[in-house]
């Protein structure tokens, strides 16, 4: 009984993906769900970062490029299996965070913000800049995924690949929390210099979500390369990295459910917005300060507040 | 050596232009502690305004002084209601805050005058002044000459006039600032006004150099912001010398080793600053209180 009211969440989002594809009327609908559960899985990560141990990256998507084009130019011009250049990427990308974060994560707050952001552009970059292998501005095709005669296609298929992907992150997101990983991360946010006091090893604590929250947007950003067929620099600029801040900003800081909401209204607010012609970007942003100005803490911990409810807050 | 000449010549013109964005970057985090991401939107709105005036028939001083008026305005609009309600909110909230504001105006600009390039004649001619092998144009020494009349004009405005000390006054300590009777509220609107006017006085002085569209801002805005980081946050001579570091670092950068990589080298740059000297070359020394 405990243990299953312990896993409520969890089966209510199982529920909520096996119900899914019950209304989901064509391939259109089914894209914008694989975007979504990518999007989220994406925001969990970086929310464990910025929720949970209070430090801002802008320059995430950085990380998601590398994996992109780790799983595209690997097997195009290398000829290595797509998993294992899966894996290189994701390496890659915990290397580069590792090798920036430890300097950094000894300054705070704005200069955080400052070299992730200088990263991420020397990031895309290069991406735009060595032509012979990225194909430059104009992107590249990446090769489909899959083990031996075995290969993920269709959105179907990557529909149920990914909403597997989904909840497990999902659960592991939750556990992580309630570790004493976790626990130390969210002692660090509320106040370092206590949470020094109390043995934790800040610095060591802060580099490792670093580093993991580096490791598995690599991971998904060579998931949507595969998915899309196709990768441009697009994947690693600036704006990109706002976009997933965003999500975990609106959705609602240090709340699991605030990411899953937050990447599911940014990835569907540019199809409400296409109607606005022209007018999206003037309106996203608009929608940014509205957010930030009247629900500075985020959607669903707002929310929760407001009717009483105890799902916000660190779950 | 006339090809250095050439490349410091272009590095400070495009430098000076870094330095004023990043005093604006400067004044506005001295009065309120927020990083304004917006800022590189004055520069743009700055050029493509006077474009915008110049078109409508309007004359060059006319068109000058409304293309920093109506930044410096809307500043004032961007303080007022999106950063004053929401004072007590954490960094990261502050700079989406900001974000958001940069991409409302980028795409006010791309509904309203298009996504094209668009430039406007120099102030005094394009015939280029030979000094030492290298090529000096007119217009950057419009633009190094204003520059450096607005570092001094900003230097008596904040060390001898009253107005200039309340606003150092409150970002030293807003509360005492307030209680010997500084309107800091007025401080913050004076501030975000200033900050925009820089920044557009930058696009206005540059546009006719390297030309302008809707998307330069943000590019522009980061490099400047660069300069601060080089620098050293909060201070404003540092914001000054940072500006025109960077410009010669990336003149040079991008002309002995890549142009491809020009715009990297900025970057590049507040990673080695913040790995060596965290904070920048003039940053005050602070110890923490807890």
């Amino acid at each position: 009984m405990n243990s299953l009211r312990r896993h409520k969440p969890l089966l209510i989002l199982a529920g909520v993906l096996l119900l899914l594809p019950l209304v989901l009327p064509n391939n259109f609908y089914y894209d914008i769900a694989i975007r979504m559960a990518i999007n989220a899985i994406i925001a969990l990560g970086l929310n464990l970062l910025i929720g949970f141990a209070g430090q801002i990256s802008l320059g995430h998507a950085g990380f998601i490029g590398i994996g992109a084009y780790a799983s595209a130019i690997l097997p195009t011009h290398f000829n290595w299996h797509p998993i294992p250049a899966m894996l290189a990427g994701a390496v890659l990308a915990s290397v580069l965070a590792a090798i920036v974060a430890k300097p950094i994560f000894r300054l705070k707050g704005h200069y955080l913000a400052m070299a992730t952001l200088g990263l991420g552009f020397i990031i895309a970059i290069v991406i735009k800049n060595e032509a012979n292998y990225t194909g430059g501005p104009d992107g590249m095709p990446v090769p489909a995924l899959g083990i031996g005669s075995f290969s993920i296609n269709g959105e179907k298929q990557w529909y149920w690949a990914l909403a597997v992907l989904l909840l497990f992150s999902f659960w592991a997101s939750r556990n992580l929390i309630d570790s004493p990983f976790g626990r130390a991360l969210r002692a660090l946010h509320g106040s370092e210099v206590a949470s020094q006091v109390m043995g934790v090893d800040v610095v060591r604590y802060k580099v490792a979500i670093f580093i993991l929250s580096a490791f598995f947007a690599s991971l998904m950003g060579s998931v949507m390369a595969h998915y899309v067929g196709f990768v441009t620099p697009n994947i690693a600029d600036f704006f990109h990295s706002i976009e997933l801040v965003t999500m975990v900003v609106i959705g609602g800081m240090a709340s699991i459910y605030g990411s899953l909401i937050g990447a599911v209204l940014l990835t569907a607010l540019p199809q409400a917005l296409s109607t606005f012609e022209g007018w999206e970007t003037v309106v996203f942003g608009c929608i940014l300060m509205f957010c930030m100005i009247f629900m500075p803490r985020g959607l669903v911990p707002t929310l929760a507040a407001r009717f009483g409810g105890r799902g916000g807050e660190g779950d | 050596m006339s090809q250095f000449l050439q490349f410091l010549f272009s590095g400070i013109t495009v430098g000076a232009t870094y330095a004023l964005a990043a005093l604006g970057f400067t004044l506005i985090y001295n009065a309120s502690n927020v990083i304004n991401f917006a800022q590189g939107e004055f520069i743009m709105l700055g050029g493509m305004l006077v474009f915008y005036f110049l078109q409508a028939g309007l004359p060059m001083p006319v068109a000058i002084l409304l293309a920093i008026a109506i930044p410096a305005a809307v500043g004032m609009l961007l303080e007022k209601f999106t950063i004053e309600p929401a004072r007590d909110a954490d960094v990261v909230t502050l700079i989406i805050i900001t974000i958001g504001a940069s991409l409302a105006i980028r795409g006010v600009i791309q509904v309203w005058l298009g996504k094209g390039t668009h430039s406007y004649p120099a102030f005094s001619g394009s015939e280029p002044i030979l000094i030492g092998g290298a090529t000096l144009l007119p217009q950057s020494l419009w633009v190094l000459g204003i520059t450096a009349l607005v570092v001094v004009a900003l230097w008596y405005f904040f060390s001898r006039t009253l107005a200039g000390k309340a606003i150092l006054a409150t970002s030293c300590n807003p509360l005492a600032a307030q209680l010997v009777g500084v309107n800091t509220q007025w401080v913050l609107l004076v501030s975000f006004a200033l900050s925009a006017a820089l920044g557009a006085i930058g696009g206005v002085l540059l546009t006719p150099i390297t030309l302008t569209s809707y998307d330069v801002g943000i590019l522009l805005g980061l490099k400047g912001f660069v300069a601060v980081v080089v620098g050293g946050l909060g201070s404003g001579l540092g914001a000054v010398i940072g500006g025109l570091l960077v410009g010669i670092i990336e003149a040079m950068a991008a002309g002995y080793i890549s142009s491809a990589y020009k715009d990297a080298v900025p970057f590049i740059l507040i990673l080695v600053i913040l790995f060596f000297l965290p904070r920048g070359i003039f940053g005050a020394k602070v110890t923490e209180r807890v």
